[in-house]
């Protein structure tokens, strides 16, 4: 039985259009190698060339987008890659994520620039994707595709942490952004999901944590596995837009 | 009139000219524009979003400075960005007035242009010295980053700051794939679209690749709008035959609309899904098969933008509403304000506020 739910699940990204940012490390590289794995047609965003360049290389069928979504005049270029390489959106992973001081710090010797690189990337750099995608979106929904917009949470957004204060903030305010979001849109066919993937073992985990041990974390390849479980149930099970046979019929009789 | 000069698309004070299907003018704030649907209508809108199509750079074999505007493309495929007809200008850029730009140097097959990171060659000319069919070199993936790091939108004179691209996607743009907004769609957003939707207001989207409106050239300008590929989704297709055959409204944000949805069912009359290259001109001696009712920005009288109006209404009726406009102040182009026209003679017992017992929608026979 769970072998045919997941051959089910898997099925539903074959020729998905998904776009995923921060695509080149941790669990962002892990949804890509998954959801590639599952048929579905990808670009991934990330801010160092060089490391793009080699993923398109390893990974030919996905599109490599250099760029930076915490800075307000990157995102239409790089909405205008994702939808211009993939043809439409049905998934947007907003998944890269700044740490804010590092090594992590008490908010009290927290500089604001730091704080203000977390809210840019983590809040402000989601929100004003999420925007610029949204005309994409809604037209896959509209289409019968279904649309989903994935927002990668923490612990964090939840429970207050000593020296997770700036990244804690940031991540319950896309939390909030996610869920709003959500009520605003439930009309227009685009579902929002606000997942936490635990504690795993990541660089971003790393310079947060540098002495936990990685064998005690969870694997990013986990995580992933799961978050596309979740996408995949997100989506409308099959086109749920399917009148066009009466509306042909109603056609004859007028014609 | 005057020209809108700053890129607000939705300003507050927005106007909005009606004309019915009787000829009767009318002034409402465009915020209204909801209340005039009525349940069972169809609102279809143009989603692509605009290219970056202005590109500065050099003509190599002269060295000489040019611009590059992209103006046209064969298809909607996503890998058909190598392949684009364009209007070469020299030097300078939008802040003078295109028809006082000086031409290219002379173009000839085979010349390579350098645009940024972007290089290409002049394929051939298409029958003027400043329009040619341009190839550029490169994975389709390196052209778009190409376009998305050194292109800029396209822009005219009458406004004086450098637009950025998020001035010139509509609300509800996608695929990047016009060359100048369908700027009728800068009158929507999503509350607007959540209002159709609670009022029965059926509402989808087509992709059509917006062309360029001016190259400056007077024997150009009479070549426009160049062809144009659209894309109608199928369960758009649907919705639309559907809609017509309870004898709903088909209402066009936008010329590019018109021009689509015309095509599409220039066959049997029906609006058939897919892709389709619109090929064709709408002016007074159009019938229109689909479309119903326009909502469009204001237009000057000699535009081709303005000759598709005439197959919505009679040229008496367009030089009363121009009076209209003019005596109210209605702003021009892009970012001005706006015109609902309904087709003539179309079930004049329907017609926009005639017999309509709306509120706040008064007529004002002329």
């Amino acid at each position: 039985m769970k072998r045919t739910l997941q051959d089910d699940s898997h099925g539903r990204f074959a020729g998905l259009r998904v776009a995923i940012t921060g695509g080149t490390s941790g669990l962002g590289l892990a949804l890509v190698r998954e959801l590639l794995g599952r048929g579905a047609r990808l670009a991934f965003v990330a801010r160092d060339r060089e490391r793009v360049e080699g993923m398109a290389r390893e990974h030919g069928r996905a599109h490599g987008i250099v760029g930076d979504i915490s800075k307000k005049e990157e995102i239409h270029p790089i909405a205008m890659q994702i939808i211009g390489s993939l043809g439409g959106l049905d998934v947007l992973v907003n998944n890269a994520s700044d740490l804010g001081p590092t090594p992590l710090a008490l908010l009290a010797d927290t500089d604001c620039e730091d704080f203000e690189r977390a809210l840019a990337t983590n809040v402000l750099g989601p929100f004003r994707l999420t925007r610029a995608l949204l005309g994409a979106l809604a037209a896959a929904a509209r289409d019968g595709r279904g649309a989903v917009v994935l927002n990668v949470s923490s612990d964090a957004a939840i429970n207050a942490y000593p020296r997770w204060g700036a990244y804690g903030a940031s991540k319950a305010a896309l939390r909030h952004l996610s869920h709003t979001w959500n009520e605003e849109l439930l009309a227009e066919g685009v579902s929002f999901l606000s997942l936490d993937p635990g504690d795993m073992d990541t660089p971003l985990h790393a310079v947060a944590v540098p002495d936990s041990d990685p064998a005690t974390l969870k694997r990013p390849e986990a995580a992933a596995r799961e978050f596309a479980e979740a996408i995949a149930a997100a989506l409308p099970a099959r086109s749920s837009r399917k009148a066009c046979e009466g509306a042909a019929a109603v056609e004859v009789d007028a014609s | 009139m005057i020209a809108a000069d700053q890129p607000a698309q939705r300003p507050p004070q927005a106007k909005l000219l009606v004309v019915d299907a009787c000829g009767r003018i009318d002034h409402l704030p465009r915020s209204a524009l909801a209340d005039l649907l009525r349940p069972g209508d169809h609102v279809i809108a143009n989603d692509a979003a605009t290219l970056p199509a202005s590109l500065h750079g050099d003509h190599v074999p002269t060295g000489a400075r040019i611009e590059v505007r992209l103006a046209g493309r064969h298809s909607l495929a996503v890998d058909d960005v190598s392949n684009f007809s364009a209007v070469v200008f020299g030097a300078g850029d939008f802040r003078t007035r295109t028809e006082e730009r000086p031409p290219p140097p002379r173009l000839a097959p085979g010349d390579r242009l350098a645009l940024g990171p972007l290089s290409g060659t002049v394929e051939r000319l298409l029958g003027h010295p400043r329009l040619v069919s341009l190839r550029f070199d490169g994975t389709p993936d390196a052209i778009r980053a190409g376009l998305a790091r050194h292109g800029r939108p396209i822009q005219y004179a009458h406004v004086p700051a450098p637009l950025a691209l998020w001035d010139v996607w509509t609300p509800i743009a996608g695929p990047p794939v016009a060359f100048e907004p369908p700027s009728a769609g800068f009158a929507l957003d999503w509350r607007s679209i959540a209002a159709m939707r609670v009022r029965g207001v059926a509402f989808d989207t087509i992709t059509h690749a917006a062309g360029i409106s001016s190259t400056g050239d007077a024997e150009l300008d009479r070549r426009l709008p160049f062809d144009e590929p659209y894309r109608i989704p199928e369960a758009a297709a649907c919705a639309i035959r559907s809609t017509r055959a309870k004898g709903g409204r088909i209402i066009a944000i936008g010329t590019t609309v018109v021009r689509a949805l015309e095509h599409a069912a220039s066959g049997d009359g029906f609006v058939h899904g897919g892709e389709g290259l619109a090929t064709q001109r709408i002016d007074a001696a159009s019938r229109l098969r689909v479309v119903d009712a326009l909502l469009t920005g204001i237009h000057e009288p000699d535009t081709s933008h303005y000759r598709l109006l005439r197959a919505f209404a009679d040229e008496e009726v367009l030089q009363r509403a121009e009076v209209e406009l003019e005596a109210h102040g209605y702003r021009t182009h892009e970012f001005g304000d706006s015109a609902l026209i309904e087709r003539k003679g179309w079930r004049a017992a329907n017609a926009f506020g005639i017999n309509s017992a709306e509120p706040g929608f008064t007529s004002q026979p002329a």
